[in-house]
């Protein structure tokens, strides 16, 4: 094979490798749009009845008061919920989620950690997670159902009474959505950094490669 | 100073001024839905409209909102009850919570107070409160939840209005029953007819075996754990039974109308 064969065939090749299909960057964005209203709204909800000794500059919420935080706030619901069922529903149904997320394992975990906390953990190959990727991944889309349960839970607490009581009453819910809400920031946070230190990341998450 | 000085009018209490300037200006910050951040481009996708003006943004946040309406009406099951609890549990002091202060509350003499009945019922004869502090009446300890977030559990006792509905030969085939309440504001607030025959609804009398205190509504409030607070009036003179939807005090301003738990 001639190197010019060779140079053809990779760069053929190369825009057939799609990182993030179509599918995943429109939920991707759609959900970053949801969860921007969702957590400015939920702001402006907390500092009427603040559960600790702080509340939430007006800078940063959404809704100008009460009433108009609760409608930002039940009508961006639509959107996250069902854009995050879909992704559940494709993301299981392609294997998506197994593919990439699993095998999460302790060992794996513990030594990308290291080399991360190092700042030694490799990011060349943006189609593969590595073992910190998969469990901050896993992980936010656990907290993901738990806010969505607890938010139910405090939406309707008479119609999924034994929702409520799966949280250990009304209260603990409450609780639990903010704690919820507190790791999805800080997801966030690291989330963002990421991006812009691998910015080949960004790019993929937007054209796909 | 001096300018400002002048601003005063002689012989007029300053105080009580600027109250009643409050009152008449309209409250900004209640209906500003849009704040910095949220003239976001993307929600033109979402509204199919220009959102620079907030008001096309406020309408497609109320029609949304009507949907929701229509949505928990479809979620609620008329036999789900609040869960109660003992009496061990009811909060002390439960907390008085109105859009003014206590001293502010209304101040009823129970021996005038009469409840007005209207619309569509068979009987529109108005009730003193002896007549209805004669009517069976039933306990609950549930918790109310206000739509601040906070929560606290009382015990309620009184007629569940289903029962009184049936009395006055009202017609619950009609969509609401619309309550008015004695408040500066006359703070009112429709009920969709299902929650108001819901088996825990009730017109309640007494808070913790006392008659009910000034802070929690006396001589009557509707006690409805299936609601948010502000859909629970106190101070109750008049219902109406209706198939318009009237308008609440709260729903108005921009709250949910179905409020349901």
């Amino acid at each position: 094979m001639s190197s010019l064969a060779a140079a053809e065939s990779h760069a053929t090749r190369e825009p057939a490798r799609v990182i993030q299909p179509a599918w995943v960057r429109t939920m991707h964005w759609i959900n970053a749009f949801a969860m921007i209203l969702m957590i400015m709204s939920g702001w402006q909800i907390y500092n009427a009845s603040p559960l600790f000794d702080f509340r939430f500059s007006s800078n940063i919420t959404l809704g100008g008061w009460l009433g108009g935080a609760l409608l930002w706030h039940f009508a961006a619901m639509w959107l996250l919920v069902i854009n995050g069922l879909v992704y559940f529903i494709v993301g299981l149904a392609t294997g998506r989620f197994r593919r990439k997320l699993l095998p999460i394992t302790p060992g794996g975990v513990l030594s990308d950690l290291k080399a991360a906390l190092t700042f030694k953990l490799s990011h060349d190959d943006l189609a593969k997670y590595n073992y910190v990727q998969k469990v901050l991944y896993a992980g936010i889309l656990l907290v993901g159902v738990v806010i969505v349960l607890s938010g139910l839970s405090m939406w309707k607490p008479v119609q999924l009474h034994w929702l409520v009581s799966l949280f250990g009453g009304y209260d603990v819910a409450r609780f639990v959505h903010f704690v919820c809400m507190s790791l999805i920031v800080a997801f966030l946070i690291v989330h963002v950094v990421l991006a812009l230190l691998v910015p080949r990341s960004l790019r993929a998450m937007i054209i796909g490669r | 100073m001096a300018r400002k000085r002048s601003l005063l009018i002689p012989g007029v209490d300053k105080r009580l001024l600027i109250k009643d300037a409050i009152k008449v200006m309209p409250d900004l910050s209640r209906r500003r839905f849009l704040t910095g951040g949220a003239s976001l481009g993307a929600l033109t996708l979402l509204a199919g409209c220009d959102v620079v003006d907030s008001s096309s943004a406020e309408e497609v946040l109320k029609k949304v909102s009507k949907f929701n309406d229509a949505v928990q009406a479809w979620m609620f099951n008329p036999d789900a009850l609040a869960p109660e609890f003992p009496e061990s549990a009811i909060t002390r002091p439960f907390p008085f919570n109105a859009y003014y202060d206590l001293d502010d509350a209304p101040e009823i003499d129970g021996k005038d107070w009469k409840l007005e009945v209207r619309g569509l019922v068979d009987n529109k004869k108005s009730w003193t409160l002896e007549e209805l502090y004669k009517l069976p009446q039933v306990k609950q300890v549930t918790r109310h939840i206000c739509v601040e977030g906070w929560s606290a559990i009382g015990s309620w006792t009184g007629t569940p209005l289903r029962d009184f509905l049936k009395l006055i030969g009202a017609d619950t085939r009609a969509n609401y029953v619309w309550f008015q309440c004695a408040d500066r504001e006359g703070y009112n607030s429709p009920l969709d007819m299902r929650t108001a025959l819901h088996p825990q609804t009730q017109m309640t009398f007494k808070f913790a075996d006392d008659i009910l205190p000034r802070a929690y509504g006396y001589p009557m409030k509707i006690r409805v754990p299936t609601k948010l607070g502000f859909k629970n009036p106190k101070y109750v003179i008049s219902m109406e039974v209706t198939n318009d939807y009237k308008g609440g005090y709260w729903e108005d301003q921009g709250y949910n109308s179905f409020s349901g738990n």
